[in-house]
């Protein structure tokens, strides 16, 4: 099977998939398949940065956090009819999905500017440290946020509306996210076939060589890590909506090494890579986990094989297709 | 003469605590082709590395196109208008010919079927990954890479070395267009039948230094013998 007939079959399976459970009336498996499509995009972001140009962030939960929280605090402040800020900075909190998102990606681009700036001077270890250590930073801040919950969480009453959508239909709401991670894969495979896309793969193999002819590293990673982590914090955004509830576990290591495992299963460097370890890890969760509280002993189990014998993930495992590294 | 394009004076330069080059002089002018000869080990490569910015240096100063590039990074010594074909090729094996050339292209006299017009075999394997190409066409596709980034100045690193015959041969006429092209030219590679024709200057290095420069027609025998071992 080529790489593009699968990307196919996967997308048509997540598409179908819960249209059929919608006809059946089985809303649970639409909220499934939208967690999947969520979690996917999450991977689609964090596989900018280590698919492409070599980058193992572990600290991807940091943006994953702050569009959730962005989401939780603008949604909260609508709801209280709370001022979020006063003075010349006045600012009441929303809940329009498409006034949210530009913040929650705006805010993750800052972060990720700062973080990007002071992470990808270093490399290796040192970057995957620092990285984590942000994101444990931004962690432990929101569990001593009693403002907004602190380890309880923060809980959004009402999702967020969309014109002309009512976002609270299961199935409507899955075919807001859905149609988002298709934008971004698009988005994705322009990118990645762009002269930047190949600067950054060319980065990935040797800066020296890219510095040589003439590329910043630092601008180019630093752009990947951004773009990166906007499409990161707009899949928290989606991820609180969906669960009309943000926590500090969104910012925590697991969140990260979650994400992680999405790219890694599927494939990484693979446009629909993440999408495929999303797939695997949620059928994991809700068919193992139905089975056994251990499941993640299993999907550790598959994680191993996938890492020892097949190299370009389940994507590449299929179509017989190891990755150009 | 032309203005000087590229003037190196007393540069030095240190690996660690040992020092590389010790006064490393020499001077390209525009449409020049130069030569940068000596045995194995005397600096040459240091000397291009130094100049591109991709080691630092320790006094001396390199000054191109009017601009010292000596505290620049080695991506501004670049976009000045340096384009270097390093020694041993050094493709991008993960991209394919095209996404090779294209990446570090920029705007300028050569484009990508400018290139595919001198470099045909580059043309026949666009769509490859340049892993898949021979030492010859990963030349041929490092030489390109460095001519679309329409560089004032071409250094070329050992360009012929570990090359077939008629590999050799394909990659000095594309040297020898390039120069009647008035492209100027950098060079560094140990087959003086193919390199002294098409030379305006020699500079020979011995032991991180500059010991001669002149002409090619005034490298005699004795030259030849003491600093080239030939």
């Amino acid at each position: 099977m080529s790489e593009k007939m699968l990307n196919r079959a996967l997308l048509s399976l997540l598409i179908i998939a819960p249209w059929l459970a919608h006809w059946i009336d089985e809303p649970y498996y639409v909220s499934l398949a939208t967690r999947i499509a969520i979690l996917a995009l999450a991977g689609v972001g964090l596989n900018i940065a280590l698919g492409l140009g070599g980058m193992v962030s572990f600290g991807h939960a940091a943006f994953f956090g702050i569009g959730g929280y962005v989401t939780g605090i603008l949604a909260s402040h609508a709801l209280n009819y709370e001022p979020l800020f006063s003075g010349i900075f006045a600012m009441s909190g929303s809940t329009q999905m498409l006034f949210i998102w530009p913040i929650a990606m705006l805010v993750g681009a800052i972060a990720a500017i700062f973080i990007g700036l002071l992470s990808l001077r270093t490399s290796g270890v040192y970057f995957i440290m620092i990285t984590l250590a942000f994101a444990q930073m931004i962690y432990y801040f929101s569990i001593s946020w009693p403002n907004y919950g602190g380890e309880d969480g923060l809980p959004i009453y009402l999702r967020n509306s969309f014109p002309g959508v009512n976002t609270l239909q299961p199935i409507q709401f899955f075919m807001i996210c859905c149609t988002i991670l298709l934008i971004t894969l698009w988005g994705v495979s322009r990118l990645q076939d762009s002269r930047f896309g190949n600067a950054l793969k060319a980065l990935r193999q040797n800066e020296t060589r890219v510095a040589a002819v003439g590329i910043s590293p630092l601008g180019i990673k630093l752009a990947a890590f951004v773009i990166s982590a906007m499409i990161t914090a707009l899949a928290g955004s989606l991820f609180a909506d969906l669960n009309r509830f943000v926590s500090p576990t969104m910012f925590s290591w697991h969140t990260s090494g979650q994400i992680m495992i999405f790219v890694i299963l599927g494939g990484i460097g693979r446009l629909y890579g993440p999408v495929a370890g999303a797939i695997m890890f949620i059928l994991c969760e809700a068919l193992l986990g139905s089975w056994t509280e251990y499941w993640q002993f299993f999907l550790g189990l598959l994680l191993l094989w996938v890492v020892l014998f097949a190299r370009g993930g389940l994507i590449g495992l299929l179509c017989g297709d190891k990755a150009h590294d | 003469m032309t203005q000087a394009l590229l003037t190196v004076s007393n540069l030095s330069a240190h690996y660690g605590v040992s020092q590389a080059l010790f006064d490393v002089n020499l001077t390209v002018h525009a449409g020049q082709a130069v030569a940068l000869m000596g045995r194995n080990g005397m600096g040459k490569t240091t000397t291009v590395n130094a100049i591109c910015g991709l080691m630092a240096t320790t006094s001396g100063a390199i000054v191109f196109n009017g601009q010292s590039c000596v505290e620049l990074p080695s991506y501004k010594v670049a976009r000045l208008g340096l384009g270097l074909v390093p020694e041993g090729r050094r493709c991008f094996a993960n991209l394919t010919v095209r996404e090779n050339l294209l990446m570090a292209a920029r705007p300028g006299e050569w484009d990508l079927a400018k290139i595919c017009g001198l470099l045909p075999r580059l043309h026949e394997r666009l769509d490859q990954y340049a892993n898949t190409l021979s030492g010859g066409e990963q030349q041929m596709l490092a030489i390109g890479r460095a001519l679309l980034t329409n560089p004032k100045l071409l250094i070329l690193d050992e360009a012929t070395e570990g090359l077939a015959p008629v590999i050799k041969q394909e990659i000095w006429r594309i040297v020898a267009t390039l120069k009647q092209a008035g492209q100027a030219i950098l060079l560094i590679d140990k087959s003086l039948a193919e390199l002294l024709p098409i030379t305006d200057t020699c500079v020979l290095l011995e032991r991180g230094a500059t010991v001669w420069q002149g002409l090619p027609n005034s490298l005699d025998a004795n030259l030849r013998h003491r600093y080239l071992g030939i």
